[in-house]
């Protein structure tokens, strides 16, 4: 029984820490929100220097050629420090659909200029207030021209490549689109957390390439989804215990009717439910962790119990912690908002927690027995 | 990552395997386990089990060598708990002897001493039982009242005990009582070892909400009435009998696991099944939405227990992730038998003549019971909060005040 990251995979994650607070910590995400801007281009272009945008990417195509574990340990830290950076469009989304799905000619071409940071990329699936689903996309693709818009498109400002889920004469495809050519309108949306960015894309006539095979796109880009819910669920325990460990230190030092606030059970027992939460939270990560790495048939099932599990443990430590802090967890000033704030886009940005309750229950009505480890 | 045993662990499993085999029926199912008629039945299979693993060196594995354990590591004591789960074989009734009892004597015994209980208790010729609490020292435990006076060589013992497992089938048992209360709460204590037939001890089983009273390894009040110990059976000095009970229950929570009884497993079969109309359950979203939370809890119980094996497996010491097992899993069963009553509407409260109250009417009878054993919610609540985040602890109203002026109404 091996449940746990390797020493090298731990080492990683220690310098991501440390490197995270040298930067600046929340101070990043603070500056772009305050600042309005599409996200901190500084701390993205040190992330790239490092080479974490080329973990997965193989070595052929000048990349680091590291498993998913490697990036599960660094998006526990992007998630404590709540960096403002496109890292998961980029990252999870954009480069693991172009690893799992590119024509070599792509790969060679996109690949490595995503681990060089010469080109960052996002993906766009929400059109509408309400759930995409493979029989409500409007966006359509005929003789390789996209028309139509997506919303809520995260970083769109910072990228210049993006995944476009359509719909097409055969059903459901994935095509690339250049963000840069005349055809494509971004505009900025208002949202509300502001330390992300995110943008209304409108495309008229736009070029496209096929990702994959055309008709099999909702398939890819739920296997996508899945990827993407468990690095995006160490994100939030990552954010969940940073804002447990701003409330438990908070709680020592305040004072109220002569005592520490931590010493009444009030606080304490909210501060251990928080903890129950976030260590759930956690196991249920490193099993998303392993069926992710694995290439595991439980994939569906372990990312839907990590991403939900998760999404509860980032919403009650954000929303709690303000409530430790008081009325100063409800000032501007405070950092409380932050993780207040991230978690909320957090939960939704890959689909509401209820989105994915459903996909886990779907998932345990397919199984007669339930996952033995 | 990954969930296999590494060699040494699957050649110790595959021994223990090889000789469950030889000595025991696998279980037809997860949930089927012994049954036994009577207590009497069960005693004798479960002590019959037990001289059969201690003749062939499976009933104490973490023993020390020179009392017949084989020293084994806490990695090893699981793969052996897993197998012998997955067996028809009687448990319950040698835990606190082997796991509290057995390791206090190894510490604080007599030589003499070690060498007339250690073996009997081992083999399962003397069963142990354990005398903390009283009925004002639940959660305070330290706060106990039975006394004991000296009186020459021995001592005189007076007061209650209550909630004591197995007293009334045990033939010894380690008790904490108070020797001194003119100093403070924790300082009075004294620690001691106690023959059960010893005239002025009178058990009495508690009959408890599941209806249920002695029946297993059932609950007891234990009064002490004038019963003498001699000061050889003393365990640690006069005034150590807190150091020595805490010892002692660090031992216990080494043991304490999962609430064991209807799980995610047994919704789900539920509310897969149809009713007389052809509907399941689990098309209704109230149900779907319930399921994916005891999902994500149960999941989230079984890979912390195996976050905490993969530690223990390397030889390292678990984080203190484990601490949250029981509230979860205790209230998870409460909700999982609610959930199991209701569906069956008006029929749910009623009790089937034949086979007795269901897995979900027992889950739901016994969970309140589980969320208050081995430390209550609210107790487990403050224990993470002041050992694991480190806040913290409360004001004491009885500090420093000698125990006889600690107030015990308003």
């Amino acid at each position: 029984m091996n449940l746990d990251f390797s020493d090298d995979q731990k080492f990683l994650q220690d310098e991501a820490k440390k490197f995270f607070n040298k930067e600046g910590g929340l101070s990043n995400a603070r500056t772009v929100m305050d600042d309005g801007l599409e996200g901190d281009a500084g701390l993205w272009k040190k992330i790239v220097d490092l080479g974490w945008t080329g973990i997965r990417v193989p070595e052929a195509y000048e990349g680091l050629g590291l498993g998913h574990l490697e990036l599960c340990v660094i998006a526990e830290e992007l998630g404590r420090s709540l960096a403002p950076v496109p890292f998961s469009s980029s990252v999870y989304f954009f480069t693991e659909a172009i690893i799992k799905f590119g024509s070599e000619e792509i790969k060679s071409d996109l690949l490595p200029k995503l681990v060089s940071g010469e080109i960052v990329g996002t993906y766009g699936i929400a059109e509408d207030m309400h759930q995409a689903t493979e029989s409500n996309l409007n966006v359509s693709v005929e003789a390789e021209k996209i028309n139509g818009v997506k919303i809520a498109v995260p970083d769109a400002g910072m990228a210049s490549q993006m995944i476009v889920v359509v719909k097409s004469s055969a059903g459901t495809d994935l095509r690339l689109v250049d963000l840069n050519d005349d055809s494509v309108t971004v505009s900025p949306q208002k949202n509300l957390d502001t330390s992300r960015a995110f943008f209304k894309v409108e495309f008229k006539n736009t070029p496209s390439k096929l990702i994959g095979e055309s008709g099999k796109g909702w398939q890819y880009i739920q296997h996508l989804l899945d990827q993407a819910a468990v690095l995006f669920a160490f994100e939030q325990v990552g954010g969940s215990q940073a804002a447990l460990d701003m409330a438990k230190a908070y709680s020592m030092e305040r004072f109220a009717f002569g005592r520490q606030i931590g010493s009444y059970q009030a606080i304490k027992h909210k501060l251990a439910d928080m903890y129950i939460a976030v260590t759930l939270a956690k196991s249920n990560c490193y099993y998303g962790a392993w069926a992710l790495s694995s290439e595991s048939a439980e994939l569906p099932l372990a990312a839907a119990t990590a991403r939900v599990s998760a999404t509860k443990a980032f919403q009650l430590c954000s929303k709690e912690n303000i409530q430790t802090h008081g009325g100063n967890g409800f000032t501007w000033e405070y950092d409380c908002h932050l993780f207040y704030k991230r978690s909320k886009v957090l939960s939704v940005l890959l689909g509401s927690e209820a989105t994915w309750k459903e996909k886990l229950v779907t998932n345990l009505e397919k199984t007669n027995t339930l996952a033995k480890g | 990552m990954d969930f296999n045993d590494t060699p040494e662990q699957a050649k110790f499993r595959a021994k223990c395997r090889e000789w469950l085999e030889a000595n025991a029926e696998l279980k037809e199912s997860k949930s089927n386990g012994h049954n036994a008629s009577s207590l009497e039945d069960h005693l004798k299979v479960a002590k019959t089990w037990q001289q059969k693993k201690y003749e062939a060196g499976w009933a104490m594995l973490h023993w020390p060598k020179e009392y017949g354990g084989i020293e084994a590591s806490p990695i090893e004591r699981i793969i052996w708990g897993q197998e012998e789960a997955k067996f028809n074989v009687p448990g319950g009734i040698f835990e606190i002897g082997l796991g509290m009892c057995g390791p206090v004597m190894m510490q604080y015994a007599s030589e003499e001493q070690k060498d007339r209980y250690l073996a009997p208790m081992a083999e399962g010729k003397e069963i142990w039982c354990q005398l903390f609490s009283e009925p004002a020292a639940g959660s305070d435990v330290a706060g106990l009242r039975s006394k004991a006076e000296r009186d020459g060589d021995d001592w005189i013992i007076n007061g209650q005990k209550v909630w004591t497992s197995g007293a009334h089938y045990s033939d010894f048992g380690i008790l904490v009582v108070r020797h001194d209360p003119d100093i403070v709460k924790h300082k009075g204590l004294t620690f001691f070892f106690v023959d059960m037939k010893s005239p002025g001890i009178t058990v009495k089983p508690i009959k408890q909400i599941t209806g249920q009273a002695g029946s297993g390894s059932g609950f007891n009040e234990v009064y002490f009435d004038d019963v003498r110990i001699p000061d050889s059976q003393r365990l640690g000095e006069i005034g150590d009998g807190w150091k020595v009970a805490i010892t002692t229950l660090m031992n216990e929570r080494l043991a304490v696991g999962d609430a064991k009884g209807s799980d995610i497993e047994e919704a789900l079969i539920l509310s897969k099944s149809k009713d007389d109309a052809g509907e399941a359950l689990i098309k209704n979203d109230s149900v779907r939405e319930r399921l994916a939370d005891w999902f994500c809890e149960a999941n989230g119980l079984k890979y912390t227990k195996f976050r905490t094996i993969s530690a223990l497996s390397k030889g390292e010491a678990p984080g203190p992730e484990a601490s949250i097992t029981k509230i979860v899993s205790a209230n998870k069963l409460q909700e999982i038998g609610n959930f199991g009553i209701d569906s069956g509407d008006m029929a749910g409260m009623l009790i089937d003549e034949n086979d007795g109250v269901s897995s979900f009417q027992g889950a739901w009878l016994g969970a309140p019971g589980l969320r208050i054993a081995g430390g209550t919610d609210e107790i487990l609540r403050n224990v993470i909060a002041e050992r694991v985040l480190g806040l913290p602890q409360d004001p004491r109203a009885d500090k420093g005040l000698a125990f006889k002026d600690i107030p015990t109404k308003a």
